[in-house]
């Protein structure tokens, strides 16, 4: 099965020799040899190749582990449900892959590799770039493509007429041959390549180092200013600085969102769009625009993007001394596609118990025994709360931050009716349930909606973006600039002139059959 | 025609063109068990693998013309066949069509698996289609026609969905941009894929004395070269395209719907993870020691990634992506 070639060894140029080829004697003992041989087998092709597959294993678990700043969350929930993995994932890295350091070491020993690669292979191809084609080689007829035939012209008119045909190639000629050259530019495109993956690497970097994105839950009617205090959550890179927050604020005028009525996918959300009031700065007139998936609203730089919605049940919570202890919309977080929202109600405020509620949310609601509750559509059409009641001590004065979608039941009983029976609080809008033993009541007054906004700064994407873009270039240089060396000699024989054509295509799967076919064809058809 | 009917005529386009790959394929079959009766080199054969090396023939005299009749045979079957693939793909590109006129309002047949998959597919057999001629690809049209035609049934069995519109975060005209490109470089590497495929199969049975004068299948297929070759070519066509999909495109569009360009979200980690193979795949190509079985097989690793990554997040990652469409 061979081919008597090396029409697939791409490299061809034995100046590139040690990137491409490791050299695997044994490493040797002398300290400046060692270091020597370590740094040849570190920007060895194969090194490099090694490396790339410890890049594409090394990213696998980032996709199945929760990770913490791409769903924090989801991250967290993990955590609790896996209380043995959970610190050994934790000392690996593995709730953040991506900023690991291990993950880090790849990928820098990765760009290292690449960097001892780019530099000695672009003195080479500078060299190379201003050289002239290759002289004849002698014995023409052991090259991948060869013919020979014989014409009665004279050999210098053969040789004008190949030079002639030879367009877009650098020609040498010689006394009786001639050497011709072309595609240069692939190595070219090859180094752009591997230089522009540097460039996206540090656009990437300052992105994630200067940047910064928050996300925040806005209830309509609600308002927001860019302080890092009014996150809900906040991921700045590790350079950024608070003092970088734009001083815009805005207020959260309404939000409009179609569902769809039938079909398969009934009760997809559609045609989201929030509507805000905002100013980008104290002094500055306030404006007013519509934000939609897709069409964020961009303020200096920094951009707010509607990216979810759900529910914030509107309810009155009054204690045992019949006073308002709170009243207000609470955020339920959304768990399916239909909207049936979990959340919690805390009510710090309540005399002679603070009270603590736990359910859910069910915008269209439904039961049946299998299922229990359940939500039958995600629109508002018949809401509905459902919630365990706790009262005691919610230990929010302890000191220690807490979520507001959890609820620390260690201080806290969960109420039940006076003959011990389990009580549950059921609502439908504009109802009101006492609570057992006096404790007070809630009153489900109605339903608001929230949005999630991501806010984020990106200063570096344009960068990695730029750098993408040149190493697509770069690349399509590399893979389709062909580069090739075609010889042609002439010599004189009994009066007529023997020609030898001989091809070599120097790039990986490249084929010069035609490519000779159609040299030698113009060369035998013009006997004149 | 009303969108309904649009819909209608897109499913009975899917399942004739389904049959008519069907046929194509029964005819491929008969193609290559009346080759076996004709040597490799039987002058109507020549065309296989043209470029291949010559393979001395000691085919009796006296065989001559029953092999010659069966020859004949052969081709007929293929050429039909590969009609029925014509036909078949015509078939395709309207259920393809009619299913975005099917939708209210049009748009374009991307917004779920069904129609991913019934897009890719057609890419596929187009490519096969374009290429035909230039590689000589008549050993590749029964794998190419039974691929097509089991993920076809499985599409319509398994993925099949109703005409909706977009959801909101794909309304973009970035859609439309990194779709097709998507679905470009995944139908090229799954061609890429099948040669590939058969590199390794032919390899393995050279390697256990399979001989190229022999007159079945593996023996008709272009030699090891000519296969990493078109393998080569393919996988270099669709690198870039997928590097503008997954790395240039995708973040572009993210940037726009989610105020990212890059999330580490699981759909991305694995279009980055194909990504960094295929690069592995051609370093391999040329690195010595790597070249020819080491790279095809870093190849269909790389096509298992770009797979997984099509059908498995849907499935196993579910909600956890923002990408998860199923
Ligand atoms: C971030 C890591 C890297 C990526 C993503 C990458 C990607 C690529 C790609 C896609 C090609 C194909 C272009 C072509 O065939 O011409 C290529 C070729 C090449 N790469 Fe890399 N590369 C990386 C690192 C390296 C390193 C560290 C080296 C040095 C050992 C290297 C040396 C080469 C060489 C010599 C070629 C040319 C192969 C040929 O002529 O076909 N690359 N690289």
């Amino acid at each position: 099965m061979s081919e008597p070639t090396s029409s697939d060894d791409t490299s061809g140029v034995p100046a590139y020799g040690h990137t491409r080829d490791t050299e695997t004697g044994a490493a040797p003992l002398a300290p400046k040899e060692f270091l020597r041989w370590t740094w040849r087998q570190l920007t060895s092709m194969r090194t490099a190749l090694i490396l790339l597959f410890l890049l594409a294993l090394g990213a696998i678990p980032g996709s199945v582990i929760p990770q913490d700043n791409v769903d924090a969350l989801l991250a967290a929930q993990w955590r609790r449900e896996h209380t043995t993995l959970a610190p050994i994932y934790e000392k690996l890295g593995l709730f953040s892959v991506y900023d690991s350091a291990w993950f880090a070491a790849i990928y820098l020993l990765l760009m290292i590799s690449l960097v001892g690669c780019i530099l000695p292979r672009t003195r080479v191809y500078l060299r190379a770039a201003l050289a002239r084609p290759p002289k004849t080689p002698r014995n023409l007829s052991r090259l991948p493509e060869y013919r020979t035939f014989t014409t009665d012209d004279e050999s210098d008119a053969v040789l004008e007429r190949a030079q002639a045909a030879l367009r877009g190639y650098r020609v040498d000629r010689h006394d009786d041959s001639l050497s011709a050259e072309r595609g240069y530019l692939r190595e070219a495109g090859n180094l752009l390549f591997h230089l522009s993956v540097l460039i996206v690497l540090v656009g990437f970097a300052s992105g994630s180092l200067l940047g910064y994105k928050g996300g925040v839950i806005v209830v309509t009617g609600g308002q927001f200013a860019n302080v890092a205090s009014q996150y809900d959550e906040f991921d700045p890179g590790t350079l950024f600085d608070d003092k970088n927050l734009k001083p815009f604020s805005f207020k959260l005028t309404d939000f409009k969102v179609n569902f769809i009525k039938q079909g398969r996918e009934i009760g997809m959300a559609q045609k989201f769009s929030a509507g805000l009031d905002y100013q980008t700065g104290p002094n500055a007139k306030q404006q007013h625009t519509r934000i939609e998936v897709n069409h964020p609203l961009s303020i200096d730089g920094s951009k707010v993007y509607l990216i979810g919605h759900g529910y914030a049940p509107n309810v009155t919570v009054r204690d045992g001394n019949g006073k308002i202890a709170f009243s207000g919309p609470v955020v339920f977080t959304p768990e399916d596609s239909s909207f049936r929202s979990s959340g919690v109600i805390k009510v710090p405020d309540a005399d002679p118990k603070q009270l603590g509620f736990r359910g859910e949310f069910y915008p269209t609601y439904g039961f049946t025994d299998a299922t229990g509750p359940f939500s039958a559509y995600p629109d508002a059409k018949n809401p509905a709360l459902v919630l365990l009641a706790y009262a005691g001590d919610l230990g929010m004065d302890r000191g220690v931050p807490q979520s507001v979608y959890a609820l620390d039941t260690d201080g806290l009983k969960q109420l039940t009716k006076s003959n011990g029976k389990m009580f549950r609080v059921e609502l439908e809008k504009g109802q009101t349930q006492a609570l057992p033993n006096g404790l007070g009541s809630i009153t489900f007054n109605g339903v608001d909606r929230f949005v999630k906004l991501q806010v984020s700064r990106n200063p570096g994407g344009w960068i990695a973006l730029l750098g993408m873009i040149l190493a697509l270039t770069g690349l399509l240089g590399s893979l389709f600039i062909r580069p090739r060396r075609i010889w042609v000699s002439v010599r004189r024989e009994g009066g007529r002139t023997v020609v030898e054509v001989a091809g070599l295509d120097r790039s990986s799967g490249g084929n010069l059959t035609d490519r000779v076919d159609d040299l030698v064809g113009s060369l035998e058809e013009k006997k004149a | 025609m009303t969108h309904d009917q649009f819909e209608v005529l897109s499913n009975q386009a899917i399942a004739i063109c389904g049959a008519a790959y069907f046929v194509a394929l029964l005819l491929h079959l008969a193609e290559w068990a009346a080759g076996r009766r004709v040597p490799v080199d039987a002058p109507v054969a020549a065309t296989v693998g043209a470029g291949a090396e010559s393979r001395p023939t000691e085919a009796a005299e006296a065989a001559e013309v029953e092999d010659h009749d069966a020859a004949e045979k052969m081709e007929r079957f293929g050429r039909w066949g590969l009609v029925a693939t014509i036909v078949a793909a015509g078939v395709h590109l309207v259920a393809v069509v009619s299913r975005g006129l099917a939708a209210d309002p049009v748009r374009v047949p991307w917004g779920n698996m069904y129609e991913f998959t019934m897009t890719g597919t057609l890419v596929v057999v187009a490519g096969y289609l374009l290429m035909y001629r230039r590689f000589s690809l008549q050993w590749l049209s029964p794998v190419v026609t039974g691929f097509v035609l089991i993920t076809l049934m499985v599409d319509v069995l398994l993925l099949y969905t109703p005409v909706v519109p977009l959801r909101d975060a794909l309304q973009s005209p970035w859609l439309v941009i990194h779709v097709i490109a998507a679905i470009t470089a995944t139908g090229a590497f799954t061609l890429g894929g099948m040669a590939s495929v058969l590199y390794l199969i032919k390899e393995r049975w050279l390697e256990r004395g399979g001989s190229e004068a022999s007159n079945g299948y593996l023996a008709r297929l272009p030699g090891l070269n000519e296969l990493d070759r078109m393998a080569y070519r393919t996988h270099a066509f669709a690198f870039p395209v997928w590097t503008f999909a997954a790395l240039i495109a995708g973040p572009i569009w993210a940037q726009a719907a989610w105020g990212r360009y890059w999330g580490w979200d699981p759909k991305e980690v694995w279009a980055f993870i194909t990504w960094v193979v295929y690069a592995a795949y051609l370093h391999a190509r040329a690195t010595a020691g790597w070249k020819g079985r080491a790279a095809a097989i870093i190849a269909l690793i790389g096509l298992a990634t770009l797979w997984f990554n099509f059908v498995g997040i849907n499935f196993f990652f579910g909600s956890g992506s923002q990408h998860s469409y199923a």
